[in-house]
C-alpha cells in the first residue's frame, strides 16, 4: 500500500501569471480518501493559498466539480484509490472561464438556466382555497429523472458543443426545461419553446452523450435534449401545417 | 412571439434520412458493393435488375433511400464540420454545400428514376 | 443563418482557454464520436454509387456492364468495404441510441433500453432479410 500518492494541481493566480500551470503535490494516501479530502490536505498543511469550491461533501450540494484526469467528477465522489499510483490530474471545469486556481465562473449557465424559466408557470392561478396540485406517481415519473439535477455543471464541461458555440443552452438548462415541460402542474411549454427552439438554443447538440455519461445523478440530459427535439419537430409540423394555431 | 428556427425541419430530415439509411443501406451496399462484384452470390442480370427497378414500389423506395439519407448527411456533416474543424464562420458556404448538394442529389435521382420505367 | 452577435463580457483576470481545433483526438471517447458522425460520408457515398448505378442502368447492358466491372476494382473494393463498415457503425449506433429520444413508458414506468433496441434490430434484420429475397429470386 502506497504511502503518499502524487497530484497535479493546475493553479492560477491573475495577479502573478497569465496562464495556468501545474503545482506538484505530495499527500498521504488514505484508502477510503476522496480527492475532496486530498484538497483539503493540501490547504489545511501544504498550502494554504489553494482556491476551490465544496460543500456538502457527499454528493448533492454539486459545488465541487472539477476535472480529475481529464474527466469530469465530483471530487467528492472520486476515491484516491481509483488512480493508484498516481499522479492525479485536478484542473478546474473544462469551458467555464477560471476565476482563480480550480474556481470557474459559471454566470454563463446561471443565465442560460433562467432563460428557459425553470419553475411552474400557470396560466391560472389556483387559489389557495382549491388546495394543493394533485399528482399521481405516473405523473410524478414522467419528470423526476430530470428533477435530479444538481446543477454540478459536470455536463457542460463533458459537452465539447457549449465549448464550441456560445448561443447552446448546454444539457442541464434543457433537461431542467423537459423536467418542467413534463411536470403536470405546468402550463409554461409554449413559453419555453420559443427559447429553446431559437436556432441555436437546442439545435446545436449533435447527440454525442458524454453528458449523461458525466452525470453524477443520473439525470440523462442527452436523453432530454433528444425528447425535445422530437417534440419541436412535432410543434414546428403543426405549426406549418396549422398556421391559425399560432397567436 | 420569437421568431422560432426552420432547425425542426431540418432535423427531420437527418432523423428520418438516418433511419432510412440504417434500416436498408446496410444490405444494399453489402448485395451490390461487396457480394455481387466479390462473386460471393450470383448478380442478377442487366435484363432482370431493369425489370426489378421498373416497378413504381421500386423506384418509390429506391428514390427515399437515395434522397433521405443525403439530407440526413447534409445535417450531420454540417455539424461536423461546425464543430469538428470549427469553421462555423463559414456556415453560409456550408449551408449551401450540404443542403444544396442534398437538393441536387434529390432532383438527380427523381430524373434517373423516371427514366427508368 | 446569421448568427447573433456574442458579446464577451470584459474580465482580463478571468482565463478562458481556447478550444483547440484538435479537441476531438485528446480522447478516444470523443474520437470515436467524431467517426460516427463520418459516417455519414459513407451513407453519401453509397447513395452517390447507387446514383452512378441507375445512370449506368438507363445506359443500356453494355454501360451497366462496365460499371459493374468498376465495382471489382481493387479501388472499388477497398471503398466499398471500408464503408460497409462505417454503414454498420451508423445503423449499430442509431439503433442504439433510439431509447433516448423515445423512452416508451408503460404505466408510468419507463421500460428498460433493450425493449425498444432489440425490436430494432430484429425490424432490421427482417427487412434486410425481404430486401435481399426481393433482389436474389430469379
Amino acid at each position: 500500500m502506497a504511502e503518499t500518492i502524487a497530484l497535479e494541481v493546475a493553479r492560477y493566480r491573475p495577479e502573478q501569471e497569465t496562464e495556468p500551470m501545474y503545482e506538484h503535490f505530495e499527500v498521504p494516501f488514505r484508502k477510503d480518501w476522496v480527492v475532496l479530502d486530498a484538497l483539503n490536505y493540501i490547504k489545511d498543511k501544504l498550502d494554504g493559498s489553494l482556491s476551490y469550491r465544496w460543500s456538502c461533501r457527499m454528493g448533492v450540494c454539486g459545488s465541487c466539480g472539477m476535472m480529475v484526469n481529464g474527466e469530469p467528477k465530483l471530487t467528492c465522489a472520486t476515491f484516491l484509490s481509483h488512480y493508484i499510483p498516481g499522479p492525479v490530474r485536478i484542473e478546474p471545469l473544462r469551458y467555464f472561464p477560471v476565476v482563480r486556481d480550480l474556481v470557474i465562473e459559471m454566470t454563463d449557465f446561471m443565465v442560460k438556466l433562467k432563460s428557459v424559466k425553470p419553475w411552474i408557470i400557470r396560466e391560472d392561478q389556483k387559489p389557495l382555497a382549491e388546495g394543493e396540485f394533485l399528482q399521481t406517481p405516473e405523473q410524478l415519473d414522467s419528470y423526476k429523472q430530470f428533477s435530479m439535477c444538481i446543477n454540478c455543471l459536470l455536463c457542460y464541461a463533458a459537452c465539447p458543443v457549449y465549448g464550441l458555440d456560445q448561443h447552446f443552452i448546454g444539457p442541464a438548462a434543457i433537461a431542467l426545461a423537459q423536467r418542467y415541460n413534463m411536470d403536470s402542474r405546468d402550463q409554461g411549454a409554449n413559453e419555453r419553446l420559443d427559447i429553446l427552439s431559437q436556432h441555436e438554443g437546442i439545435w446545436g447538440c449533435t447527440f454525442v452523450g458524454e453528458c449523461t455519461k458525466a452525470c453524477p445523478k443520473n439525470v440523462d440530459p442527452a436523453g432530454a435534449i433528444q425528447q425535445y427535439k422530437l417534440k419541436a419537430t412535432k410543434e414546428w409540423f403543426k405549426d406549418f401545417l396549422m398556421p391559425w394555431r399560432m397567436k | 412571439m420569437a421568431k422560432r428556427s426552420n432547425e425542426p425541419f431540418l432535423w427531420s430530415l437527418f432523423s428520418s434520412g438516418g433511419t432510412v439509411a440504417a434500416f436498408l443501406i446496410p444490405v444494399l451496399l453489402f448485395l451490390y458493393c461487396l457480394a455481387f462484384p466479390l462473386g460471393w452470390l450470383e448478380a442478377p442480370s442487366y435484363q432482370r435488375t431493369r425489370a426489378l427497378v421498373s416497378h413504381p414500389l421500386a423506384r418509390l423506395v429506391l428514390f427515399v433511400v437515395c434522397s433521405l439519407p443525403l439530407f440526413h448527411w447534409a445535417h450531420r456533416f454540417r455539424f461536423t464540420l461546425y464543430d469538428g474543424l470549427q469553421i462555423k464562420h463559414l456556415n453560409e458556404v456550408i449551408i449551401v454545400f450540404c443542403y444544396g448538394g442534398a437538393v441536387v442529389g434529390t432532383v438527380l435521382a427523381g430524373y434517373l428514376l423516371w427514366n427508368l420505367s | 443563418m446569421k448568427d447573433r452577435p456574442v458579446y464577451t463580457e470584459y474580465h482580463p483576470r478571468w482565463y478562458r482557454a481556447r478550444v483547440s481545433t484538435y479537441w476531438w483526438t485528446r480522447q478516444w471517447k470523443y474520437v470515436k464520436f467524431i467517426l460516427r458522425e463520418l459516417s455519414s460520408l459513407s451513407v453519401a457515398y453509397f447513395v452517390v454509387l447507387t446514383l452512378l448505378q441507375l445512370r449506368a442502368l438507363g445506359g443500356g447492358p453494355i454501360s451497366y456492364g462496365a460499371f459493374q466491372e468498376w465495382l471489382k476494382t481493387p479501388l472499388a473494393i477497398a471503398l466499398n468495404i471500408i464503408s460497409f463498415f462505417f454503414v454498420l457503425f451508423h445503423a449499430t449506433t442509431w439503433f442504439n441510441l433510439a431509447p433516448s429520444a423515445m423512452p416508451l413508458r408503460v404505466r408510468g414506468k419507463r421500460l428498460p433500453d433493450w425493449v425498444i433496441i432489440g425490436p430494432n434490430y430484429i425490424a432490421w434484420l427482417a427487412t434486410s432479410a425481404v430486401v435481399a429475397w426481393l433482389i436474389l429470386r430469379g
